[in-house]
C-alpha cells in the first residue's frame, strides 16, 4: 500500500495541473487521426526536458492514457479511428452516431474506458512491486536474454512478417551500437561526425514516429478526407451509466481481456479492442445486434483498449523492457532524467513511480469527465486538414528532436532515420521492432559483455548463457514467440492485397 | 503481386541486404575485436535474415508491404523534397524560424485541398503559418527556452 502515501503529491498544482494539461491535450491529439498515441509521447518528450522527473512522466502518462481513450471520438463520429487501439469501437459507435446517439456512444465509450483504465491501473499498482523484486534474481544472462525477448516478441507478434518483424529488430540493435564503444572506447560505425555520441534515442524516437506520418499524409495528395462529423444530440449522463450497469458482461471481459493483453509484450490496443469485441459478441445473446449500432460492442472495445494501458507499463518498470512501442517512448522519457525502470526506480527514486502511478489513476477519472466535454472540440480538431497536420508535425519533430542536445545531428539523424522507416514500411518492416531494438540494445550488449567476463572466469560462455532454469525458460519463449509467429504467418498465407497497394 | 511492387521488393531489400553485408563485414574486419564482440552477434543474424528476405524479393515469394504507387510517389516527393531542403539546408541556413515559416507555408500550399485561385484560401493559409509560428515561437523560445540557430532574419 505503498502507493497511498504517495497519493497526495498528484495534487500539487503543477502536478495536477500537468495531468490536466495532459489529459485535456491527449484527448485532442487523440481524435486526431494519424496521431497516434506512440507518435503522441513521442512529440512531448521535448517539453519534459525543463520539468523534474515525475512532472514529465505525470504528463506522459496522461497523455498515453487520454490519446488512446480520445480515438474513440473520431471513431464514432468521423468512423475514422483515433488511433489503431480504436478501430473495434468504429463498427458500433458510428453507426450509433448514425442512429442519432452519437452523443450516447461517446457518453458510454468514456464511462467504459475509465472503468477498464482504473481496473488496468489497479493491477499496475498490485503487480509492480511484487515483478519489481523478483527482477532482483536476474543476472546478467538473464537481462541479456530478456532483451533479446522484449525485440523478439515484438519483432514476431507486432509485425506482418516474422522475418521482417525480427530483421527491424536487427536494424535497431545495430543501430544502437552505432558511436564509441563504452568499454574499450572503440569508435563503430561512424561514418557521419553527428553519429560521434551515437543515435539520441529521443531524436530516433520523433523520427521513427512522426516523420513516416508526414510522408504517409504527403502521399495522399491534396485530396481532402471527406469526413463529416455526426450531429450529436443531447443525452443524459445517467442513461449512458444505466446502459453501462445493463453490460456488465461487456464491461467484464473487456477489462478481463484488455488486463491480460496489456501484460504480453508486443500486443497492442488494436488487438485488445478486437479481442475483447470478438468475445463480448460471442458470449452475448445480442450477437445478432452487434455491427448495428450495439452499446455492448462499444463498451467491450473501449473497456479493453484502456484496461490494456497500465499492464502495458509492467514489464517496463520491473524488468526495463517495454512491452509496447508507447512504454519505450516513456522509458526513453526515464532515461533523459538518469532513472532506469526497475528495482532502482522503486528503491531509489519512490516518490517518482508512485506519483506517476497514481496520476494514471487520477488521470483515467479526469478523462472521463473532460472526455465527455472535450468530444465536440477534439471531433472538431479530427477534421483538420492532413495538409495543416503534415506541417505542423514536421515543425514539432524538427523543433523537438534539436531541443534535445541543442545539436543539429539529432535533427538530421531524426530526419534520417524518419524518411528510412516511411520506406521501410511500405516494404512490410515495422517501427516498434526497430524501436525496441534501440532501446534494448545497450541494456543488451552491457549484460553479454559482463556476462561474458563472468563467464570466462567459471565455466564458459555456453554453460553461462545456455545453462540454468531462467535462462532455458527465456530462450523457450523467444523460441515460442517466434515460431508461433511463423506458424500463424504460414497458415494465414497473407497475401498483399490490392488495398494494401493503393493504401 | 505485380511487377512493379515485386522490383520495388527487390531494390528495397536488396538495400537492407547490402546494409547487413557492410555491418557483417565491418564487424568482423575492424578492431579491437572485443569492441565488435556484440556488432559480431547480432550482425550474423541481420545478414541471415536480410539475405532471407532479398531471395524471397527475387523470387516474387514477399507477402507482407504494399510498396508506393505511382500517384503516391508523385503526390509525396514535392512534400518531401521542401522538407529534406528544410531540414538539412534552410533550417541552418535562414534560422530555425523564418525556415520553419517558409516550409509550412509552402507544404500548407502544396497540400491544401482549398482552391489555390481565390484569394480568401491564400489569406486563411498565411493566417494558420502565423498563429503556428507565434505558437512555436511561445512553446521553444518563451516557455522551453531553446536557442535555436536564428541566422539571416530571425
Amino acid at each position: 500500500m505503498e502507493f497511498l502515501y504517495y497519493f497526495g503529491d498528484v495534487f500539487t498544482p503543477i502536478n495536477f495541473g500537468l495531468l490536466l494539461l495532459g489529459t485535456i491535450g491527449g484527448l485532442i491529439l487523440g481524435a486526431t487521426p494519424g496521431l497516434s498515441p506512440t507518435m503522441a509521447v513521442a512529440l512531448l518528450i521535448p517539453f519534459t526536458f525543463q520539468l523534474q522527473a515525475a512532472q514529465g512522466l505525470i504528463l506522459l502518462g496522461a497523455a498515453y492514457t487520454s490519446t488512446v481513450a480520445g480515438g474513440a471520438v473520431s471513431a464514432i463520429l468521423l468512423k475514422i479511428p483515433g488511433a489503431p487501439a480504436n478501430i473495434a469501437t468504429t463498427l458500433d459507435g458510428h453507426t450509433m452516431a448514425q442512429k442519432g446517439e452519437g452523443a450516447k456512444a461517446l457518453q458510454i465509450s468514456f464511462l467504459a474506458s475509465a472503468v477498464g483504465g482504473v481496473f488496468g491501473v489497479l493491477l499496475l499498482i498490485f503487480l509492480t512491486p511484487v515483478l519489481a523484486k523478483w527482477a532482483l534474481a536476474f543476472g546478467p544472462s538473464h537481462l541479456f536474454w530478456l532483451a533479446i525477448l522484449g525485440v523478439t516478441v515484438i519483432g514476431s507478434l507486432d509485425s506482418k512478417s516474422v522475418v521482417k518483424g525480427l530483421l527491424s529488430g536487427c536494424i535497431g540493435l545495430w543501430l544502437a551500437t552505432i558511436g564509441f564503444d563504452d568499454i574499450m572506447g572503440a569508435q563503430r560505425f561512424i561514418f557521419h561526425p553527428s553519429l560521434g555520441g551515437g543515435i539520441n534515442i529521443i531524436a530516433a524516437l520523433i523520427g521513427l514516429f512522426a516523420i513516416p506520418q508526414v510522408i504517409t499524409m504527403f502521399a495522399k495528395g491534396r485530396k481532402g478526407d471527406g469526413a463529416e462529423v455526426l450531429k450529436v444530440q443531447k443525452h443524459p449522463i445517467s442513461g449512458a451509466f444505466k446502459e453501462l450497469f445493463r453490460n456488465k458482461r461487456a464491461m467484464g471481459i473487456g477489462t478481463a481481456v484488455g488486463s491480460v493483453i496489456g501484460l504480453i509484450p508486443g500486443v497492442g490496443g488494436q488487438i485488445a479492442g478486437l479481442v475483447a469485441y470478438d468475445q463480448s459478441k460471442k458470449f452475448s445473446p445480442d450477437r445478432d445486434k452487434f455491427g448495428t449500432g450495439h452499446p455492448e460492442g462499444v463498451i467491450a472495445a473501449e473497456s479493453a483498449n484502456n484496461a490494456m494501458v497500465g499492464p502495458s507499463l509492467v514489464p517496463l518498470l520491473t524488468l526495463s523492457i517495454p512491452g509496447s512501442p508507447t512504454a519505450a517512448v516513456l522509458l526513453g522519457g526515464l532515461l533523459i532524467h538518469g532513472i532506469f525502470p526497475g528495482t532502482d526506480l522503486f528503491d531509489n527514486h519512490p516518490d517518482v513511480a508512485w506519483t506517476f502511478i497514481n496520476s494514471m489513476l487520477i488521470g483515467q477519472i479526469l478523462m472521463c469527465i473532460f472526455g465527455l466535454y472535450v468530444a465536440g472540440l477534439a471531433a472538431k480538431v479530427a477534421q483538420v486538414p492532413q495538409s495543416v497536420m503534415a506541417a505542423v508535425v514536421l515543425g514539432l519533430a524538427v523543433f523537438g528532436s534539436y531541443s534535445v542536445q541543442s545539436s543539429m545531428g539529432d535533427v538530421y539523424v531524426m530526419a534520417s532515420l524518419g524518411v528510412m522507416m516511411y520506406f521501410l514500411e511500405r516494404f512490410g518492416f515495422s517501427a516498434a521492432p526497430l524501436v525496441l531494438g534501440l532501446i534494448l540494445g545497450p541494456i543488451a550488449e552491457a549484460n553479454f559483455i559482463q556476462g561474458s567476463m563472468i563467464a570466462n572466469a567459471t565455466d564458459g560462455l555456453a554453460p553461462y548463457f545456455l545453462g540454468g532454469p531462467l535462462n532455458i525458460f527465456l530462450i523457450a519463449v523467444v523460441i515460442a514467440s517466434v515460431a508461433y509467429s511463423a506458424y500463424m504467418e504460414l497458415r494465414t498465407k497473407r497475401y498483399t492485397s490490392k488495398e494494401e497497394i493503393l493504401a | 503481386m505485380t511487377t512493379l511492387p515485386r522490383l520495388q521488393h527487390m531494390i528495397g531489400s536488396g538495400i537492407v541486404a547490402a546494409v547487413g553485408i557492410w555491418v557483417t563485414y565491418v564487424s568482423y574486419t575492424q578492431q579491437p575485436s572485443e569492441a565488435f564482440l556484440f556488432p559480431r552477434l547480432i550482425s550474423t543474424v541481420f545478414v541471415v535474415l536480410a539475405l532471407w528476405t532479398f531471395a524471397k524479393a527475387c523470387l516474387g515469394w514477399t507477402k507482407v508491404g504494399g510498396g508506393i504507387t505511382a500517384t503516391q510517389f508523385k503526390n509525396l516527393v514535392p512534400g518531401l523534397l521542401v522538407a529534406l531542403v528544410y531540414i538539412f539546408w534552410a533550417a541552418k541556413g535562414l534560422g530555425f524560424y523564418t525556415a520553419t515559416a517558409i516550409a509550412f507555408f509552402i507544404l500548407l500550399s502544396l497540400y491544401d485541398p482549398a482552391s489555390h485561385k481565390e484569394l480568401k484560401t491564400w489569406g486563411k493559409r498565411i493566417l494558420i503559418t502565423a498563429v503556428f509560428m507565434i505558437v512555436m515561437y511561445g512553446l521553444f523560445a518563451k516557455l522551453l527556452t531553446v536557442y535555436t540557430p536564428r541566422e539571416v532574419f530571425f
